[in-house]
């Protein structure tokens, strides 16, 4: 097997009383996409840090390329993009592509980043007079310019519109496909799903799930039910199976894991339900489903705002 | 660290050094702060008294290039130095920086080496102003003494900027940069001859950075107050170890910090 492209083990941060990150073990393989995800507060970006060596654990170990994150040496073969709010405003695109290139041995043509980001044409403009799409570019086009072997990207498409979200999703993917590892935080269920090969959801700073997206939808969840019921959200969690009730504009949602039973049962007790509809979990239900099961899930984490979360007592294991 | 080609090492120093000038010397603000006021201030005051003769000797217009000088290349110390740590730290510039394959110390090394060419533009603008304005002469290896002690001089408020910038938020390092620099400046007698202020700020200024520095620029024409160069020497090398360890706690405490 081939040496982890970086690794946590048993790694735990406390910052003063507060525990970011519990006993966390994550190996990412060579060539991977890997997605941490979960809402805010989760752990992610720490979990980041400590793989970057900007954070010592406070118990544990972080390794980059199965060294010490904070050697040069090693750093020269990582790309970053965390988030920053504002680079130097009055240093132009190529200036600061040209500055950070200078930092890694065999960086890529400047001409290349600049094409591969999608920055063409605003070379010359200084950093302070970018879009905020451009501005998001040029923070991924200092990640790339090192032409590394790991990417680490701290929440890429946060406060980008969904077209420009799904833009930068296509730029990520090609790249991906030349043999690079790719580590990604997001509380964007879509794009890890869009993106990732293999899922690591994080909840109260432990791993509650790891898995390829398709084993994650099933593992989390099962099936999902859509149906215009009578009956009250208590009723519904109280159910036995039922994982989690969610509203969407028309119908009732529920995640759970043996649907046959659910259906029979909803049919009894309200004869009047119509509408019905039995499908596989997305990923969005699997999630809500493993953070509901962990104490505490904010719904605000979600994206879609009308997703109401409903912490099942019984059938939650 | 070791193991990296010296030439590539060399170049990225250069870049680093060279984008800090040319940010710097984009922010007009600065430049005005930095190198406009000071020889606004100085033509001022050197028109108006700069042919009177100083205390302990020579002109007051050759005087007044050692303390306007020290004046200014503290409050350019204090504004690029201080001002961009603070502001860059706060953006998340200076994490991205740490993370980065850079060598941590070519961030503050292109800072410093900014912060002395400012310093040394500052003494040659100053010089020129008081030749050209104030009737000022001023023989080559005095000069060089003058302009030496001066731009050397900027390596302590260099710290005292990297303290503020580690310790004030990014919005509020200005405010404090402005909040002392000044009545400091005043204090130490940079804006007048220590010897026409008040008993109570000779006494005070003793105590002040500001005063060491100027003193130690003083020294070279030979206009002095009391006390050994080597003394104000020693006072702002303990000055900039305080400061540098106050840094040192202050990028500590940012490592233990959450952040966003």
């Amino acid at each position: 097997m081939t040496e982890p492209v970086a690794e946590l083990r048993g790694a735990t941060r406390r910052y003063d009383r507060v525990v970011a990150l519990d006993r966390v073990d994550l190996a990412l393989a060579a060539g991977q996409v890997t997605a941490l995800l979960g809402p805010n507060g989760a752990g992610k970006t720490t979990a980041v840090r400590l793989v970057l060596g900007l954070t010592r654990p406070s118990e544990g170990s972080a390794r980059l390329f199965g060294r010490d994150p904070r050697d040069l040496a090693v750093r020269q073969r990582v790309g970053i993009m965390l988030q920053v709010s504002k680079v130097p405003e009055t240093l132009k695109v190529s200036e600061h592509l040209r500055l950070f290139s200078s930092y890694y041995p065999s960086p890529l043509p400047a001409a290349e980043v600049v094409a591969l980001t999608g920055l063409t044409g605003v070379e010359d403009r200084q950093f302070g007079k970018l879009s905020g799409g451009q501005k998001q570019r040029l923070l991924f086009a200092l990640a790339l310019c090192g032409n590394p072997d790991l990417l680490v990207l701290d929440e890429p498409t946060i406060g980008l519109d969904v077209e420009s979200r799904r833009a930068f999703w296509q730029e990520v993917r090609n790249l991906v496909t030349r043999g690079r590892s790719l580590l990604l935080t997001t509380h964007y269920i879509e794009e890890a799903d869009a993106l990732a090969d293999r899922i690591v959801v994080l909840q109260g700073g432990r791993i509650i799930a790891d898995g390829t997206p398709a084993e994650i939808k099933t593992g989390g969840a099962g099936r999902q039910i859509r149906c215009v019921t009578r009956l009250t959200d208590d009723e519904l969690a109280a159910m036995p199976g039922v994982r989690v009730v969610r509203h969407d504009k028309n119908r009732t949602l529920l995640v759970v894991t043996a649907a046959e039973r659910v259906v029979q049962e909803l049919l009894t007790r309200d004869p009047s339900l119509s509408n019905l509809d039995v499908a596989d979990a997305t990923l969005e239900d699997a999630f809500l489903a493993l953070t509901a099961a962990a104490p505490a899930a904010p719904a605000s984490a979600m994206p879609s705002s009308e997703a109401r979360t409903t912490c099942p007592e019984r059938g939650s294991r | 660290m070791t193991g990296v080609p010296r030439r590539w090492r060399l170049r990225l120093y250069a870049l680093e050094c060279w984008y800090e000038l040319v940010k710097q010397l984009r922010m007009p603000m600065f430049v005005v702060f930095a190198l406009g006021f000071p020889v606004m201030f100085y033509i001022f005051f050197g028109v108006l008294f700069g042919r009177g003769s100083a205390p302990g000797g020579g002109s007051l217009g050759t005087y007044y290039i050692a303390t306007y000088g020290a004046f200014s290349v503290i409050s350019s110390a204090l504004f690029g130095f201080g001002g961009s740590v603070a502001t860059e730290r706060g953006q998340g510039w200076m994490l991205l920086k740490r993370a980065s394959p850079m060598p941590p110390e070519a961030y503050f090394i292109a800072k410093l080496a900014v912060s002395l060419l400012f310093a040394l533009t500052i003494v040659v603008l100053l010089t020129i102003c008081g030749m050209a304005f104030v009737g000022v002469r001023v023989s080559l290896p005095i000069w060089s003494r003058l302009a030496a002690t001066l731009v050397a001089g900027a390596v302590p408020f260099c710290a005292l900027g990297l303290a503020i910038g580690y310790w004030a938020g990014p919005n509020s390092a200005v405010g404090v940069v402005n909040l002392i620099n000044l009545p400091m400046a005043i204090v130490s007698g940079l804006w007048m001859p220590i010897e026409m202020l008040p008993a109570f700020a000779r006494g005070v200024a003793p105590l002040l950075p500001p005063y060491h520095y100027s003193q130690l620029a003083l020294a070279t024409l030979g206009a002095g107050r009391s006390g050994s160069p080597l003394g104000h020497a020693l006072v702002l090398v303990g000055f900039s170890g305080l400061c540098l360890t106050l840094a040192y706690a202050g990028y500590l405490r940012d490592e233990g910090k959450t952040y966003g």
